[in-house]
């Protein structure tokens, strides 16, 4: 490749610096880019937040340690500020799927709308031509359909497409993982070549933004600080036949699939089978009425192909994938078919457990990315 | 890379005089000025000369003079050392943090405040400031010139008003000093805080001028410095360097530095506004020092251009940098009345006494194509220039 401006977002974490480095050891000229999206101060003392907030988001530590890679290196860093986005995009959304009774999937929403999105709009007006990033992913041209392609990452373990489904053409054409043809020890051992002084830094997992992953906790806050109510969303706690257990206080609190928490004590373990938010009702049985089939999926983006088509030159469906439901779920073998209103009807050959609305599902062909949408309902 | 330095308010290269004047102090006159041997003495003469030098910069008297760590400790010296809970205190909403989050803390202790609002030109009326006044009123802060505008403000009329109402009267002057010409007398301010290293002495330096028979408590403990006003050992070197940076300032006031400067400020500016389209510049209208203007460029983020600049070799900067080194909006733009978009898409441009004509010349290069640069890759300005050909 020669050599070119290439923004690289840096997390001050182990990923995204071996990134920087390997790129700068390449010859191109690397800028180091991080994004602040999120003031943790900002929600202290609301509403049951302790005054010291320690979340990991933007936290100046990550910032400090971006810093020190970028001026070992010897490359330009700039932090950006793009809270309001992150706020309008990110952060509002995440809360209104949770009081409409659904779970949603911020890192998929942050990277459609700030990473890929805002961040590649800064760097290419700073005089970047691609914009590079840590994820486990691999990105291609292929010449024959003319299209970007998304793949899986060599290391299944560490994928990270499910977060990455919603990428357009011109955003891939302008992004580099480089990354994605590598395992995490092999990632360590480049960034210990590179005298990294932060290859030993542990892996992130929490939701960046939710201190302590108490989200419940968050959203009081968060709404106590805009001076703006909790609407009340409590209602029915009911079982599949209909028959009401008790009264809980907002579909907020539950998630599909949930067993603890219920308030509810019954001999056989019950689990959340359905969040009707419009209704305040919540439906519970056990283990089995998690399995479900079908599900609806809305606001696709595709990737492999330019979209489901019934009749023509470029039919194709029903078309056949392995889908994934969630972060951590094993692909399962499905058929793409189109459903009214733009939306895609997923049904999978086995029963799925706990389809939950509101999560990302990400159709795949071997290690091929077709694309994906969100889960609306399930069947 | 060629490298222009263009933030100067934010902070300015120390003179080579300076720091020449500095060394020994480091060296081998590294006396305690408080000390009685040899080593002592000088370093208390040379104290007390720079304080003599500080204190003609403002036509005070030296004992007027207080050293301290820089323009945010003579401002928080300034304010909590004259004020007692219960007390109401006006000052502005264009402030520099170091009075505006002081202010906020006195509100938290049990005083009132009263924030005064600007115009649209970036200026506080002083009308303004007489009716805010109350029975408890006890101090009136308000800055001489702002640091994101560069909008010199009425101090002496705001100085007349709290002296006939017998209020006390501190400014933060650490955007005017060494940049417009400053007297204590005619202000009629009872306080007023400067910086060294706005003025090309070395960060760490500061000084609050009080007038002479003001009981002011202090806020640091210790010895029996500053004639008790301020404890902790002299930062000789520094105060040194701060001494020799307001001589210098003082002979570049009175042999017409600040309107060559204003003269390369205003050819930067002329040139920027007539090469370019949806630009202009902020606090226009009004008197500003001479080497600050704030301009605004429609349609694109001043963060992004702050940086496409800096990679280019151009420093300058936009709004408010909090701890992680990401910009805010301006609080004092937002102040006078800029749409949030405008206020984001603002930077300022200041000079310094290092700043030649080149420097000048290679703003008004870069500052046009990367603007360019960034509209043509600005969403929301391609929408614009879209609606615009139909």
């Amino acid at each position: 490749m020669p050599a070119q401006t290439i923004a690289v977002a840096m997390s001050g974490g182990v990923d995204s610096s071996t990134v920087a480095a390997m790129l700068r050891a390449e010859g191109h000229n690397v800028v180091g880019l991080t994004m602040q999206l999120w003031n943790q101060r900002r929600l202290a003392g609301h509403e049951g937040m302790p005054e010291q907030v320690q979340g990991r988001c933007c936290s100046i530590d990550d910032v400090y340690d971006a810093r020190r890679v970028a001026e070992d290196l010897g490359i330009p860093y700039y932090v950006v500020n793009h809270e309001e986005r992150f706020e309008r995009d990110v952060v509002r959304p995440f809360i209104d799927e949770y009081l409409s009774g659904r779970t949603p999937i911020p890192c998929s929403l942050c990277n459609n709308h700030l990473k890929f999105d805002q961040l590649l709009i800064t760097a290419r007006q700073i005089g970047a031509d691609m914009l590079a990033t840590g994820h486990y992913a691999r990105c291609e041209f292929d010449a024959t359909r003319h299209r970007w392609l998304l793949r899986r990452a060599a290391d299944p373990a560490k994928d990270q497409t499910y977060f990455l489904f919603g990428l357009t053409q011109e955003q891939l054409s302008r992004t580099l993982f480089p990354l994605g043809h590598m395992n995490k020890p092999q990632v360590r051992e480049l960034a210990r070549e590179h005298h990294l002084a932060l290859a030993e830094k542990p892996d992130s997992q929490e939701i960046c933004f939710v201190p302590g992953g108490d989200y419940k906790r968050f959203i009081d806050a968060y709404l106590n600080e805009q001076g703006e109510q909790l609407p009340d969303t409590s209602g029915e706690l009911v079982t599949t036949d209909g028959k009401v257990l008790g009264h809980h206080e907002g579909v907020h609190n539950f998630t599909v699939g949930q067993r603890k928490g219920l308030g509810v004590a019954t001999g056989s373990p019950l689990y959340v089978i359905n969040i009707n938010g419009a209704e305040g009702k919540v439906t519970v049985g056990g283990n089995d009425d998690l399995l479900s089939r079908t599900l609806i999926a809305r606001d696709l983006n595709w990737i492999a192909i330019d979209g489901l088509h019934d009749s023509g030159a470029a039919a194709n469906t029903p078309m056949r994938v392995h889908a994934k439901i969630r972060h951590r779920h094993e692909p399962a073998r499905a058929v793409l078919e189109n459903a009214p209103n733009g939306e895609v009807r997923v049904t999978f050959e086995e029963p799925q457990r706990a389809i939950t609305p509101g999560q990302a599902v990400v159709f795949y062909q071997d290690d091929l990315v077709v694309g994906g949408g969100w889960i609306a309902e399930t069947g | 890379m060629r490298r222009v330095y263009l933030d100067n308010n934010a902070t300015t290269p120390v003179l080579p005089e300076v720091f020449e004047a500095m060394r020994p102090f480091y060296l081998e006159q590294f006396g305690n000025a408080s000390s009685i041997h040899h080593y002592g003495q000088h370093a208390r003469a040379a104290v007390e000369k720079a304080r003599a030098s500080v204190a003609a910069l403002v036509n005070a008297r030296p004992a007027e003079i207080v050293f301290t760590s820089g323009g945010t400790e003579a401002d928080n010296l300034g304010i909590f050392g004259l004020v007692q809970r219960g007390d109401h205190v006006i000052t502005s909403a264009i402030e520099h943090s170091a009075v505006m989050n002081s202010c906020k803390r006195l509100e938290q202790m049990g005083c009132e405040v009263t924030f005064i609002p600007v115009g649209a030109s970036g200026e506080i009326y002083a009308g303004n400031v007489e009716a805010a006044l109350r029975a408890n009123t006890r101090l009136i802060s308000i800055m001489m010139a702002n640091n994101e505008t560069g909008v010199i403000q009425p101090v002496d009329e705001i100085g007349k008003i709290a002296q006939e109402a017998d209020v006390f009267f501190h400014t933060d002057a650490v955007q005017a000093a060494g940049k417009v010409p400053i007297d204590v007398q005619k202000i009629a301010c009872d306080a007023l805080s400067i910086s060294g290293h706005k003025i090309h002495a070395p960060q760490g330096t500061g000084a609050l001028y009080i007038k002479k028979g003001t009981l002011i408590q202090p806020q640091i403990y210790g010895g029996s410095h500053e004639r008790q006003r301020r404890a902790g050992t002299e930062n000789v070197p520094g105060i040194v360097g701060l001494g020799k940076a307001a001589e210098i300032s003082k002979h570049w006031l009175e042999s017409g530095g600040p309107a060559e400067m204003a003269a390369m400020r205003d050819r930067l500016q002329d040139a920027v506004l007539a090469t370019m389209e949806d630009v202009g510049v902020n606090g226009l209208g009004a008197p500003r020092v001479p080497n600050t203007t704030n301009l605004w460029f429609d349609h694109i983020e001043g963060e992004a251009l702050v940086i496409a600049l800096d990679l280019k070799g151009l420093a300058v900067s936009s709004g408010a940098a909090c701890s992680s080194g990401a910009i805010e909006p301006s609080h004092v733009l937002l102040a006078m009345g800029l749409p949030h978009q405008r206020a984001r898409a603002s930077i300022r441009i200041s000079l310094g006494k290092q700043t030649t004509q080149d420097d000048i010349d290679f703003a008004i290069k870069v500052i046009p194509e990367t603007v360019a640069r960034l509209r043509e890759i600005s969403p929301v300005y391609q929408k614009v220039a879209a609606d615009s050909r139909r």
